[in-house]
């Protein structure tokens, strides 16, 4: 499904934040990401959702080879990598209602006649009622707003879904909930998932087997050195 | 360019002069558009045996070297002077908008080229500039308000630029990105929106600055043709009878040039403090 090989990444040439690292995601997989705060785990993420050129190394995406990221990779590329943030906040236009925030993927791939059926789907699935998805995001908390995001990540099925961090920011039983979503779509729609944190209890629970940042696991697989 | 910065004023004298400023622009608002059409006078009409009268009743303002009425010229003039603020102002705040979001949305070789050609710019001085612009063109309103204009989107574009860098950055335009926006999609739905409250703040604070303009190019004969009343014209045409004492003919026009303009910054600068409330007012004119 997803394979990063040797991967350099970063906002710097001459000092990457990602060194050489390589993971791979199989169809269908649950993978953990874990790894202390600062370490590269977010930008390794945003170049896994096609959001951040690397700068050595090479991705393979459902067979096949990524040659480009941001808005050189095709939408349809782009579009079934589904991510969620750390913080909602920041990850939602301040300008929209939760209705629009979850709406903008379809409308931005042509689906504008889909947007009140997936809304109307969705929000249950998330926890948001009809009152809620009317309010724009000052007028929300940061879990609401975080409810809305998956959302918004699952809103075009994506056959992989990064979650960078998902429920850092918020408390026990939102945490609880939306993994509970993510898992019921993975169960109804086989997608794969890669999960970033730094917290192992949860991760270790969620997923099919984590990787550690900074130590080689199995065989082949070489997370970080840097 | 005079930049005074002022203390912040406490609570009750900004809304004394949020007032006052409101209630001048309202009056000249009213002035302009309503005298024309209802008063049906002629603001041309000479009359040789009154010429050069000090202000009286018949003519509150006086009259002018050919006994045109001053009133009435200044409120024309004022109609003529805000009409090309008002283009001008409007006028530069798409330019300086359109290519400040360009730059900052695009960045790389894009964004430095134009922030040279930028800088390039705003080291020739504005006023020197103008003049120049007009100075191809017959005298006219249009010439005028390109020449302010294109001399005048700089700041928006910096401005603009620079917002559109901090939001660029922000993760819900990767959000965007990734739930297959296009470029333009992304500025248009997610970038533009989120500076334009910054570019109408500008256009406005723009707007006497243009109208300064317009009649230091008048002024300057550059400007309006001579015959079309602007406030620049009528404080240039009265430069001769001030020397011989009569002082109406450019004190008026003066005040009606000085009032609306400080009145109309006021109003901007308070719309700047509730955008940017820990700016310190200034006033740029």
């Amino acid at each position: 499904m997803l394979e990063l090989t040797g991967i350099t990444a970063g906002y710097d040439r001459r000092d990457p934040v990602v060194r050489d690292v390589s993971l791979r995601v199989a169809a269908g997989e649950a993978v953990g990401l874990l790894g202390p705060s600062g370490c590269g785990k977010s930008t390794l993420a945003k170049v896994a959702a096609l959001l951040h050129r690397p700068d050595a190394g090479t991705m393979t995406l459902d067979g096949t080879v990524i040659r480009g990221w941001r808005h050189r990779a095709p939408r349809e590329r782009r579009t079934a990598v589904g991510v969620v943030f750390q913080q909602p906040r920041l990850s939602a236009d301040p300008r929209l209602s939760l209705r629009e925030l979850i709406a903008q993927p379809l409308r931005s791939t042509g689906r504008r006649r889909d947007v009140p059926e997936r809304v109307a789907e969705l929000a249950p699935l998330v926890g948001l009622s009809e009152e809620l998805l009317e309010r724009r995001p000052h007028a929300v908390s940061d879990g609401q707003l975080q409810r809305a995001c998956l959302a918004r990540a699952l809103v075009l099925e994506p056959r992989l879904l990064i979650c960078d961090e998902m429920t850092a920011m918020l408390d026990a039983s939102t945490t609880a909930a939306l993994v509970a979503v993510v898992e019921r779509y993975r169960a109804a729609s086989g997608a794969s998932l890669l999960a970033v944190g730094h917290d192992r209890v949860l991760l270790e629970r969620w997923c099919d087997r984590t990787v550690r940042w900074g130590e080689p696991s199995n065989g082949s697989e070489r997370p970080a050195v840097g | 360019m005079a930049e005074t910065a002022l203390a912040r004023p406490g609570r009750a004298t900004r809304r004394v002069r949020v007032v006052t400023s409101a209630v001048i622009v309202t009056a000249v608002a009213l002035a302009v558009l309503v005298v024309p059409p209802l008063a049906q006078l002629d603001q041309q009409a000479v009359d040789l045996a009154n010429k050069l009268d000090p202000p009286s009743l018949a003519h509150p303002f006086g009259t002018d070297d050919v006994g045109r009425d001053l009133l009435l010229r200044c409120v024309y003039g004022l109609r003529v002077s805000l009409l090309v603020g008002l283009v001008a102002a409007l006028t530069a705040t798409v330019i300086g908008t359109a290519i400040g979001a360009l730059a900052g949305a695009f960045g790389g070789w894009t964004d430095r080229i134009v922030m040279r050609v930028v800088d390039a710019l705003s080291s020739i001085p504005h006023l020197l500039l103008g003049i120049f612009i007009v100075a191809m063109f017959r005298p006219g309103v249009w010439p005028v308000i390109v020449s302010v204009a294109l001399t005048h989107w700089i700041s928006t574009a910096r401005i603009v630029r620079s917002e559109v860098l901090s939001l660029r950055s922000r993760p819900f335009i990767d959000a965007a990105v990734s739930g297959g926006a296009s470029r333009t999609r992304v500025v248009v739905r997610h970038l533009l929106p989120g500076v334009l409250p910054q570019a109408g703040l500008a256009a406005v604070l723009m707007v006497p600055h243009a109208m300064w303009h317009e009649s230091a190019l008048s002024f300057l004969g550059l400007g309006l043709p001579a015959h079309q009343a602007s406030l620049g014209n009528l404080v240039q045409s009265a430069r001769g009878s001030l020397l011989a004492g009569d002082w109406w003919p450019t004190l008026f026009p003066g005040l009606f040039l000085i009032i609306p303009t400080l009145a109309l910054a006021g109003l901007a600068g308070a719309w700047r403090d509730r955008i940017n409330p820990r700016r310190k007012s200034e006033l740029m004119l």
